[in-house]
């Protein structure tokens, strides 16, 4: 449940690749209920993300701050202060503890904090609260990732693009929720984090 | 003048137009702009919000925005600025309108935000 410089390096890897492989179909899910760019942008992100961690940061701490900067200044939509938030409270946690589960609950706490959502929103927070408990107590599994998923796709948007949309919303899975699965699936993948 | 406004847009051109429209009420009032991403794309940027912030003439600044994670770019970069921000969830052309001609007046803050208050449309 450690995070080290060599787990993140890999786990930001992993949910790059998976970023970049299914870019088209975040902006697709995008597409009828916000503005059509999550999966580009976060591509975007993620490039440059892998661009800053191919030197190898010295700590960990220094690494969640540099893919924290890196995703505020390329991402360009709300993912960036989103997802940028979540690193940097990561980062800041950091330097007093690594532990995996205390960090993610430091980000879920920047995430909450800096968009203003709350579970049943049908945003990013929907995933992120149901799966930093899952993590903590080393239960995360694949399918509990994509229940969680798929369960914003009955939910009324509250908040971001698609709150304009009110019921319209309903049907379709958040592209925030569905990026951040990724994340959570890229943790599962990665060897020694979890 | 002591006070300033920042508008922040996803468009480039909307951030750009504003002031255009609020230089006829409001010559005197510093004006800064934040549209787009760093490439000119739809979007905002945290870093262009900052230049905004230090470019303005005036220390202490009116801030508006159009969409919602305009405003998320807009709270990191006050967390940042050495400056004072304001910000407001109004409706972005109203308010700034309001906000422009107020202080073009010389009216003070207190008196200004009252008056943006029934144009919140935004939480």
């Amino acid at each position: 449940m450690t995070l080290t410089v060599d787990t993140l390096t890999v786990w930001m890897d992993k949910f790059g690749n998976k970023i970049g492989e299914n870019k088209q179909y975040l902006s697709d899910l995008d597409t009828p209920i916000g503005d059509g760019d999550h999966g580009f942008n976060m591509d975007r992100g993620m490039t440059a993300v892998k661009e800053k961690l191919s030197s190898k940061p010295e700590n960990v701490t220094d690494g969640l701050k540099n893919i924290a900067m890196a995703l505020i200044s390329t991402v360009g939509g709300a993912s960036g202060p989103l997802y940028g938030t979540a690193f940097l409270e990561m980062a800041k946690k950091s330097s007093s503890t690594t532990d995996l589960g205390e960090l993610l609950d430091a980000a879920l706490k920047g995430i909450e904090m800096r968009g203003g959502a709350n579970p049943g929103d049908k945003t990013m927070v929907d995933v992120w609260d149901k799966l930093v408990p899952e993590v903590k107590d080393g239960t995360l599994t694949e399918d509990k990732i994509t229940a969680a998923v798929e369960a914003t796709k009955d939910m009324v948007a509250k908040k971001g693009r698609a709150s304009y949309l009110g019921e319209r919303s309903k049907g379709h899975i958040d592209p925030g929720s569905q990026s951040s699965g990724y994340l959570f699936e890229a943790m599962l993948e990665t060897e020694g984090l979890l | 003048m002591s006070y300033g406004l920042t508008i922040v847009s996803h468009v480039p051109e909307i951030a750009e137009g504003l002031p255009k429209l609020l230089k006829q009420v409001a010559k005197d009032v510093p004006m800064t702009t934040a549209g787009g991403t760093n490439d000119g794309e739809i979007g905002t940027s945290m870093e262009k919000i900052m230049k905004a912030f230090e470019d303005n003439a005036a220390n202490e600044i009116l801030a508006f925005y159009d969409l919602g994670s305009a405003k998320m770019n807009l709270e990191m970069a006050m967390e940042m600025s050495t400056k004072k921000v304001h910000l407001y969830d109004t409706a972005l052309i109203e308010g700034v309108y309001t906000a422009a001609s107020l202080l073009q007046a010389g009216v003070g803050l207190d008196e200004v935000e009252a008056q943006l208050k029934p144009l919140t449309i935004k939480d």
